[in-house]
C-alpha cells in the first residue's frame, strides 16, 4: 500500500484521469456502485467490429477507484472485447490474492501495481469496481 | 433543510474561518490534565507492546486492559461451569459470579430501589446494543405501538438503534418521526415539542452521537415523552466510556449499551428495563435456560431477566465486563477520563483547526465532542485518508459510521467521513501523530 500512494503514475491516474469524460456516442454504459463506500461510476465504451475503439468512465469515489478504473481504459482501449475479459479476469483473480504468471503480470501492464490491494481486503471493492463493472456490461 | 441562522454551519464552512469563543471556553473551565503524561498506557498489553500505533478508534472497540483479560482467563481456570444449569459447587460460583456483575451494572447506573439496594433482576445480558435494542422493538414496542401511533428518534442514530424501529413500524402500522439537531448537533427545546406529542409512543435516542460526538438532552427528551405517555429508550453505547449514567436523571425506561466499548470483551452487552416493563416484554429468542415450565406443546417463561437469556451466555465475558467497569469507574474513575479526554480533544481540534484543508464534521466547539471528532480532508475520500494514515500506524475509522441517514442529511461529500475518537488511555503523542499524518495525506495528494 505504501508504494502505491507514493507511486507517481498511480496518484497521476487518480488525479488526473485521461479516461474520465462523457462519451458522445457510446455503444455500451454501465453502472457500478460500491454502496458501503459510495463510490459511484458509468462505465462507456465504443465498441466497433468487436474491437474496444474508446472506452471512458464518469463518477465518484476514492483514489484507488478512480485510478484503478483510468488504469482499465488505458488497458482495454484498443484491444478485443474477449481479451478485454481476460484482462479483468486476470486483475480480479489478483486482486483477490492469486499469483499470475510473469507474462499475466505484464499483460496487465499498469493495472498489475494495484496487486498490493490483495492485502487490504477493506480496499478490494474500491479496485474492483471499475473492472466488475466492465464484466457486468459484457455479460448483459 | 440546515438552519444556519446565528450558527457557523459546520459542515460547509472552512474550518480555517473558525474562532473558538475563547469567553464559553473560560466558562466552562479550559482542560488543565498533563497530556504528555500517561499513567494508564501501561495497563494495556495492545497499547504498550505497540508504541507504533497511535489508537483513535476507540468509539468503535476500546482497547482491553491487562485485569480484564486476565478476568477472563480466571473465569476458565478457577470458576469454569455452566452458570444456572449444575447443581455442584462450581456452577453455582460461576453463576453468582453473574449475579454479582447484574448487581454491579443496576447499582453503577443507579437502577436501585428505595433503600439503595440493587435492582439486579433488571439488567438483562445479551451479545452487544443491537441485540438490547431489538429485545426492545421486537418484544416491548408491538405492545404499544399500533397504526397512527408514531417513534420519535433523532438522524444521528446508529443503523443499530433506526433499523430496528423501521421494521416495528413497517410491523405495525405506525410512523418513524426523526429529530433533526441545529448544525452544531443541538437538539432544540423547539425540536422536541415539534416531534414528541400526543402520537408518540416510543422515545428512543443515543446518548452520545457516535459522530459527532455531541451529548443529547436525553432528560429532555424522556420529559417530553413521558408527558405524553411514551416510553423512554436510551442508546447509552458512546456514552458508558465516558461518563456516568444514572437511568432516573436520565428518565430512562430502557437503556442498552455494549461492554466493548466500556473496556470489556466483545459479545457482551446490558438490555437494563423498568421490571414492570420487562414483564411485559416477550421474549425474542427461546430455548434452553429461559423457561419455567415446557409441555409437548407449550411453555411458560423464567422470570425477568431469564426468559431473555436464552442459551448459555458468555459467562467469563460477563464476568471480565464486570472487571473492566470495575476498573473504569473505581481505578479510573469518570472524573479522570473527562478531565484527560477533554484535555485531548482540546488538543486535538486545536491543531485540526490550524490546518486549512481539514473540515470538522459537527460542533466546533471542542466540550461538546465526547471522545469522537468526525472530519474531511478537502477533495480526499474517506478511505484514502485512512489508508494512508494506517501506514503511520494511526487508526482512525473512515466510512459512513453505520449513521448513513445522518451523512446523508449532513450532506457530506462520498455520504462519508473520518473520525478520529479518544479514550482516557491516549496521550499527547498520539494527537501530534495524528496531525502530522493528516499534514502527510495532504501532501501525497498536493506534493
Amino acid at each position: 500500500m505504501g508504494n502505491l500512494y507514493s507511486s507517481a503514475s498511480f496518484m497521476e491516474h487518480s488525479s488526473h484521469p485521461d479516461y474520465k469524460y462523457e462519451m458522445a456516442a457510446p455503444t455500451h454504459a454501465h453502472d457500478g456502485i460500491n454502496p458501503s463506500c459510495g463510490d459511484e461510476l458509468t462505465l462507456t465504451l465504443r465498441v466497433e467490429d468487436g474491437v474496444i475503439e474508446e472506452a471512458s468512465f464518469t463518477g465518484h469515489g476514492c483514489a484507488i477507484s478512480q485510478a484503478s478504473a483510468d488504469i482499465m481504459a488505458d488497458l482495454i482501449t484498443g484491444e478485443s472485447v474477449g481479451e478485454a475479459r481476460r484482462l479483468s479476469g486476470l486483475f480480479l483473480a489478483m486482486i483477490r490474492g492469486e499469483e499470475l504468471s510473469e507474462e499475466d503480470y505484464d499483460d496487465l501492464d499498469e493495472a498489475a501495481q494495484l496487486k498490493d490491494i490483495s492485502h487490504m481486503p477493506a480496499r478490494v471493492k474500491c479496485a474492483e469496481l471499475a473492472w466488475r463493472t466492465l464484466d457486468g456490461m459484457l455479460d448483459a | 433543510m440546515i438552519d444556519t441562522e446565528n450558527v457557523p454551519c459546520d459542515t460547509c464552512t472552512a474550518p480555517s474561518e473558525f474562532v473558538f469563543d475563547a469567553s464559553d471556553e473560560v466558562s466552562r473551565g479550559w482542560p488543565r490534565t498533563d497530556i504528555e503524561l500517561n499513567p494508564f498506557k501501561g495497563d494495556f498489553p495492545l497499547l504498550a507492546e505497540h508504541p507504533d500505533i497511535a489508537f483513535l478508534d476507540s468509539g468503535a472497540t476500546a482497547q482491553r486492559p491487562s485485569c480484564v483479560l486476565e478476568a477472563q482467563k480466571r473465569f476458565y481456570e478457577t470458576m469454569n461451569a455452566n452458570p444456572l444449569r449444575g447443581l455442584y459447587s462450581l456452577s453455582v460460583e460461576a453463576t453468582e459470579a453473574i449475579a454479582r456483575v447484574r448487581a454491579q451494572i443496576a447499582e453503577l447506573i443507579g437502577a436501585v430501589d428505595e433503600r439503595g439496594r440493587a435492582r439486579a433482576s433488571e439488567v438483562v445480558f445479551c451479545r452487544n446494543t443491537s441485540e438490547a435494542l431489538n429485545i426492545v422493538a421486537k418484544g416491548f414496542a408491538p405492545h404499544v405501538l399500533g397504526p397512527g401511533d408514531e417513534v420519535a428518534i433523532s438522524i444521528m442514530e446508529h443503523h443499530s438503534n433506526l433499523i430496528p424501529w423501521q421494521q416495528v413500524c413497517r410491523e405495525t402500522g405506525a410512523t418513524l418521526v426523526y429529530l433533526y439537531p441545529t448544525p452544531t448537533g443541538q437538539i432544540t427545546d423547539e425540536e422536541i415539542a415539534a416531534k414528541i406529542g400526543p402520537k408518540t409512543k416510543i422515545v428512543s435516542c443515543a446518548h452520545v452521537s457516535n459522530v459527532l460526538g455531541v451529548e443529547n438532552p436525553i432528560a429532555e427528551l424522556s420529559r417530553a415523552a413521558h408527558a405524553n405517555g411514551a416510553y423512554m429508550v436510551v442508546d447509552a453505547a458512546q456514552s458508558i466510556p465516558h461518563m456516568a449514567l444514572d437511568v432516573n436523571a436520565l428518565g430512562a425506561d430502557f437503556l442498552a449499551f455494549s461492554a466493548h466499548k466500556a473496556l470489556g470483551p466483545m459479545g457482551v452487552g446490558v438490555l437494563w428495563g423498568r421490571a414492570e416493563l420487562l414483564d411485559m416484554t416477550d421474549p425474542v429468542y427461546t430455548g434452553g435456560e429461559m423457561i419455567d415450565s415446557v409441555t409437548e406443546q407449550g411453555a411458560t417463561w423464567a422470570p425477568v431477566p431469564e426468559k431473555f437469556e436464552a442459551g448459555t451466555q458468555d459467562a467469563a465475558g460477563i464476568y471480565a465486563a464486570g472487571v473492566a467497569l470495575d476498573y473504569l469507574v473505581n481505578k479510573v474513575g469518570y472524573e479522570t477520563v473527562a478531565e484527560r479526554e477533554r484535555a485531548l480533544v482540546h488538543y486535538a481540534m486545536s491543531r485540526m483547526v490550524e490546518l486549512p484543508f481539514v473540515d470538522i464534521v459537527g460542533s466546533i466547539y471542542w466540550d461538546r465532542h465526547h471522545g469522537a471528532i468526525s472530519f474531511n480532508i478537502r477533495g480526499i475520500h474517506p478511505h484514502d485518508v485512512a489508508s494512508i494514515m494506517d501506514m503511520d500506524g494511526v487508526c482512525i475509522r473512515a466510512g459512513h459510521h453505520c449513521a448513513q441517514p445522518l451523512l446523508t442529511w449532513l450532506q457530506v461529500e462520498n455520504l462519508a467521513c473520518c473520525r478520529a475518537s479518544i479514550a482516557f488511555y491516549n496521550d499527547k503523542n498520539d494527537i501530534d501523530r495524528f496531525i502530522e499524518s493528516l499534514n502527510h495525506v495532504w501532501s501525497v495528494f498536493h506534493g
